[in-house]
């Protein structure tokens, strides 16, 4: 072993061993803390995956437009499925923690944003995480852009965004009876959650053909196998069919093995394209049982605890700071990512004398703990120590500092990813994975604006480097 | 750094990518390989682990062959010939 690579194994056992000491650390203090490291571990467990997979959620489509590349639409598709069945286990049992959100078009808007954002960007919310973990400059700086605008954009309040705001959109938020410290009638995007999303139905396959989402018809039959399995499905056949058939018959032909146009060859050809990348589909099996396995556990310790949100473990431990008006903090119960972005920035504006508090996303639903208590940003930091350990046991770790052009890319990608992730309460995680998978139809539909913006993207960047590559071919 | 695309000799191509995140190495040597003829060589030098993937996996799609693939730590120097 050469010497840079022995300092690549020591730097691992540096981030493993930070992560141990800081859960064992923390449970010497108050066993509480469990439920923060449970966070952290599951944070590992898909920062590992995602670098082992080179998981990206907008490579799936921007590489099949840009460069006919299915691997990562296949591996989103089987992480799903995977996570769909141990989801309904869990929620059968009734240990989920799956909340539903508002399924409307708005959706498919706030899914293009975040689409067309995450193809300029260079990757989408998780997959940004994990490229910095392997030490992308470019990629901290997506984070950034990210945790930034959506501070912001949540926050923006006056006369000039207040006239965008439709009066039925003022009149449903105002009638909502929101505490009295949340300025629910001033600011565009309070309006917009209370006054037109809260509006729509919380619903799953399964409540919209009247089962509840803990029977076995509504858990595996409507919210697993219609809600995820036949769409997932049907997804790859579109994508076989005008991405791979072609050139899999081509090359069974050229290799003499008949001209099979046949129902045999297309079903050999469809499996040809879930196992081409063997790595990105170990990875998405993995995640997905993880993803289901970590409501569990979450929900497990909220029962042990007996709480509903680690705020209430937090006032128990007298840290008050940060909590929302109804004494809680973001605690999803499952993978998330952009929230907890916008959360460090709100809580550093915060400090910095800059009131936020009065608005729905800080105020009402997800608070701004300090980042040490945090449950959600400690999963985002157990992301990034798995993302690490995984590059550099494979030695892939890599120092890039990002150059302007990718900077300005970066910036603008990440700006759009945050209006789109706060449009539609999650990103490319919470909004379409852990949506689609627990039978949310809000996810499908975010899903089908984050195609048509990765489109778009796409053909933006066609433009760019088409351009770029014929000034390069003058010299020749 | 930015992206250079040269020829070095006849038949044989270089694209620098380093440095660069996704989609710009795997776009860049699309568009590369389009624009060189048929039994040309195409060096591609990159240092984003998840385009290898990418890279590999367009190259099978349009049944060109990776003559040669080095790695050294997260850098990647391609062979690619068109074929």
């Amino acid at each position: 072993m050469e010497a840079w690579e022995q300092k690549n194994k020591k730097r691992m056992f540096m981030v493993i061993a930070f992560l141990s000491l800081a859960t064992v650390a923390t449970y010497l203090i108050n066993d509480y803390y469990i439920y923060i490291a449970a966070y952290v571990w599951f944070g590992v467990i898909y920062g590992m995956c995602l670098q082992y997979g080179r998981f990206c959620f907008s490579s799936a489509f921007r590489d099949l437009f840009a460069v006919g590349v299915p691997r990562m639409v296949v591996g989103i598709m089987i992480s799903m499925i995977f996570f769909a069945f141990v989801s309904s286990i869990v929620t059968s049992t009734e240990m989920s923690t799956f909340h539903a959100a508002p399924v409307g078009f708005f959706m498919v808007i706030a899914g293009g944003f975040f689409g067309f954002g995450m193809v300029l960007a260079g990757g989408c919310a998780s997959g940004s995480l994990y490229k910095s973990g392997e030490g992308s400059g470019a990629a901290m700086l997506v984070l950034l852009s990210i945790s930034i605008t959506q501070s912001v954009f949540v926050a923006i309040r006056g006369d000039w965004v207040n006239k965008l705001v439709p009066q039925s959109w003022h009149d449903s938020a105002v009638s909502k009876g929101l505490p009295a410290i949340i300025k629910v009638g001033d600011g565009w995007m309070d309006q917009y959650l209370a006054g037109y999303v809260w509006n729509f139905p919380n619903i799953t396959f399964a409540r919209m053909f009247g089962f509840p989402d803990e029977s076995v018809v509504g858990a595996f039959l409507l919210n697993t196998i219609v809600g995820v399995i036949l769409p997932a499905a049907l997804v790859l056949v579109w994508v076989y069919l005008v991405w791979v058939r072609k050139g899999f018959l081509k090359k069974r032909m050229a290799a003499g093995q008949g001209i099979g146009t046949g129902f045999g060859a297309d079903v050999a050809g469809y499996w040809s394209m879930i196992t081409a990348s063997k790595r990105t589909a170990l990875a998405g099996l993995v995640l997905g049982i993880a993803a289901g396995f970590h409501m569990f556990v979450m929900k497990g310790l909220q029962v042990k605890f007996g709480i509903q949100n680690f705020g209430e473990l937090m006032t128990r431990m007298g840290h008050t700071f940060g909590l929302t008006a109804n004494g809680t903090v973001f605690d999803p119960g499952y993978w998330y990512v952009t929230t907890q972005e916008a959360q460090w920035v709100g809580w550093v504006t915060q400090k910095l004398g800059i009131e936020n508090m009065d608005n729905i996303f800080f105020g009402l639903t997800n608070g701004i703990p300090n980042p040490l208590f945090n449950p959600a940003d400690w999963m985002t930091i157990g992301l990034l120590g798995g993302a690490c350990i995984m590059a550099l046991a494979h030695n892939e770790f890599k120092w890039k500092k990002p150059t302007m052009e990718l900077a300005f890319w970066a910036i603008l990608g990440g700006f759009f990813m945050g209006i789109g992730s706060r449009l539609a309460m999650g990103c490319n995680v919470g909004a379409f994975f852990i949506r689609v998978s627990n039978g949310n139809p809000s996810g499908w539909l975010f899903g089908i604006g984050m195609v048509g913006g990765a489109f778009l993207g796409v053909k933006v960047f066609n433009w760019y480097t088409e351009r770029k590559l014929a000034k390069e071919m003058e010299a020749f | 750094m930015a992206m250079k695309f040269e020829k070095k000799g006849e038949g044989l191509y270089f694209l620098d990518v380093l440095g660069y995140v996704c989609p710009h190495p795997q776009i860049y040597t699309k568009k590369a390989l389009e624009k060189i003829a048929k039994g040309d060589v195409l060096e591609v030098l990159f240092d984003n682990p998840s385009s290898a993937e990418s890279i590999s996996m367009m190259c099978e799609q349009m049944g060109i062959e990776i003559v040669e693939r080095k790695q050294e730590g997260a850098t990647f120097l391609w062979k690619i010939k068109k074929s």
